[in-house]
């Protein structure tokens, strides 16, 4: 034993430091909170005479007093519906063999980068690609089910990591248990490894999905616009909610601007919808797991 | 490196000498033969070895982390796995029901028969030898469902096809938490204690009638009750099972095991009966070790 140094604790510099710290970031919170809500504030301000019932129920139209948004929410369900349909068993298989089967060694870590990168590319590059492929050479046209497959590829790298960080998240004490007692690699996953990383998924799942019905960009380079009717088909051309509110504010009257607030504040009630079932679903999941099941 | 691949055809399982598992009864083990367990040491006899090990080596990536093991393993007695920390213990147990395979970048060479058949062979399924040899974790690792569930699972996927209800008590019985859970069996596992949690990962091994049971100090994470509760179950099974258990605890290998075998740096030192290697080690680093002088 027996150092020679002495210890200075200065405890009443320490604590001071300290203080000034928690408070620094205290206010950074505070400055975050104060603009996100004055900005909820003025757009609900401008929005609230326009919002009612006809709003949600009627289609776009010239005279404001007439106006709606109808085809554009038809829209964003037909998007979200079908690109969830592509993108979740695509992107969760994928991450299931990324992580569960793939051989470890260089090629699965250049595919590991790839899609991190992917995750990382600006939406309007999906638009371009989702134009060139999915519009014109397999010649869907500006439908629906064309602006889907682009989002799909937009949100795919993004289900894909957020499922491998789930699959990662999981005990590995209960995979090692269920291969030592006889399962094989597909009974181990449907029975331990889904239900466990359920939870996770699905919460990649919803915010993946509220990503892509606020996308713009590469919806309008595969040609939605401003449609007056609602699709009925997968190949009908189609317009959503974020394009309606940029057709809008694109005009100069200030009804209009009045539309487009009305119409964010509709885009926020979903999106806020959606972020929340994500929480509560992955409450009630983590509840079940620890409650058995 | 071994093949991983499941055929579904399983060599292991058929020409053995144990009985279909729809055989089994709830108060009748299935076990067949009944060694008695010193059989070889007073009489000589030579007693067919429920696991031969040949010539086993292992590595991980470039560390040789097990050189040259050959060791047999008799029927029905207790095999403790002593040696300081990294010798290779952990390994040495997963060679033996091929869990070693799911980690990356392993290779090995050498032979572990079972009853007399290689489980490393290619027409070999991992996952018959697995169900054949179970493991308990040095972690009580249940799944996140129910008690019963926890028991059930294994023999589910396992197509057993008896008395489920039956099985989990007779297996819950044998790890000797019956009593303690009988009345909450649908309650989550999660809940139990420590030690009630690792005895349940025993039971949970045991329905699936398996003839081997590893154990990679199954009792280091638990407190002194709980630890000497599970060693009587330990003590209990070897009626039926071979049990092959890792401890860190000298204390602890020779209060319930028959035999030691002492590992150091990924070679066998030396193995004997269990008194004769803590009373008389043949060589200078058994004796170092079991003193306490080293590790
Ligand atoms: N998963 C692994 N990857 C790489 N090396 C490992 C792994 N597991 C064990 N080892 C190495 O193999 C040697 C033996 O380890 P182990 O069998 O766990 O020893 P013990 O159980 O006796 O403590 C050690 O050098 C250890 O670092
Ligand atoms: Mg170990």
């Amino acid at each position: 034993m027996g150092s020679s140094g002495t210890f200075e604790l200065r405890r009443g510099r320490r604590k001071k430091l300290g203080a000034v710290m928690a408070g620094l970031f205290f206010v950074a919170t505070v400055f975050g909170l104060l603009v996100l809500v004055a900005l909820l504030v003025d757009v609900a301000i401008q929005a609230a005479p326009w919002l009612d019932v006809s709003f949600l129920s009627q289609m776009p139209s010239r005279m404001p007093e007439r106006a709606g948004i109808w085809p554009a929410i038809v829209g964003s369900l037909w998007l979200m519906g079908l690109t969830g349909l592509m993108a979740v068993p695509l992107g969760v298989a994928s991450a299931l063999y990324l992580e569960e089967y793939a051989p470890e060694g260089w090629l699965l870590q250049i595919i590991q980068i790839n899609i991190a990168n992917l995750a990382g590319v600006p939406s309007v590059i999906y638009g371009i690609l989702g134009l060139a492929i999915f519009v014109r050479f397999v010649a869907l046209g500006s439908s629906v089910i064309a602006g889907a497959m682009t989002l799909s590829l937009l949100i795919l790298p993004i289900i894909i990591i957020s499922t491998q960080e789930a699959l990662r998240g999981i005990p590995s004490g209960i995979r090692g248990a269920a291969f030592a007692l006889g399962a094989t690699r597909s009974q181990v996953i449907w029975s331990h490894v889904l239900p466990a990383a359920a939870p996770g998924i699905m919460t990649g799942v919803i915010l993946s999905l509220s990503r892509a019905i606020g996308e713009t960009a590469p919806l309008i380079m595969v040609g939605a616009a401003g449609m007056v009717v609602a699709p009925n088909s997968v190949l009908d051309p189609f317009t959503v909610l974020p394009i309606q509110i940029f057709n809008w504010t694109a005009r100069p009257q200030d009804e209009f601007q009045g539309l487009a607030a009305a119409a964010i504040v509709v885009l926020m009630i979903l999106l806020f919808t959606m972020n929340l079932s994500a929480i509560l679903l992955r409450n009630y999941f983590e509840g079940r797991r620890a409650g058995g099941g | 490196m071994t093949d991983n691949s499941q055929t579904p055809d399983s060599r292991v399982d058929t020409d053995q000498s144990v009985p279909d598992a729809t055989n089994g009864t709830a108060d009748q083990p299935r076990r067949a033969a009944k060694v008695s367990n010193d059989a070889d040491a007073t009489t000589g006899e030579e007693v067919r070895p429920k696991l031969r090990i040949g010539d086993l080596n292992f590595w991980y990536g470039d560390t040789h982390a097990l050189k040259g093991i050959t060791m047999d393993i008799a029927p029905n007695e207790v095999t403790a796995l002593i040696g300081p920390s990294g010798c290779g213990k952990s390994t040495l147990l997963r060679c033996m029901n091929r869990m070693n395979e799911l980690i990356q970048g392993t290779t090995m060479d050498g032979q572990v028969m079972l009853d007399g058949q290689d489980i490393y062979e290619k027409e070999a399924d991992p996952v018959m030898v697995r169900r054949r040899v179970g493991m308990v974790f040095q972690k009580p690792n249940p799944f996140p469902k129910t008690i019963y569930k926890n028991v059930a699972w294994g023999a589910k996927i396992n197509g057993y096809t008896g008395d489920v209800e039956a099985l989990v008590e007779r297996s819950l019985r044998q790890a000797a938490l019956w009593d303690e859970v009988k009345d909450r069996l649908h309650t989550p596992a999660y809940d139990l204690s420590g030690g009630q949690q690792q005895r349940l990962c025993i039971a949970r091994t045991l329905a699936v009638e398996p003839d081997v049971v590893l154990m990679d100090e199954p009792a280091s994470a638990l407190d002194p009750i709980a630890t000497s509760k599970v060693e009587e179950t330990i003590t209990e099974l070897k009626k039926d099972y071979t049990i092959v258990i890792v401890t860190h605890n000298m204390q602890q290998a020779s209060r319930i095991s028959d035999r030691t075998a002492f590992l150091y740096m990924g070679r066998l030192i030396e193995m004997n009966r269990t008194d004769q290697l803590f009373t008389r080690p043949q060589k200078d680093r058994t004796e170092a070790y079991v003193t306490g002088r080293f590790g």
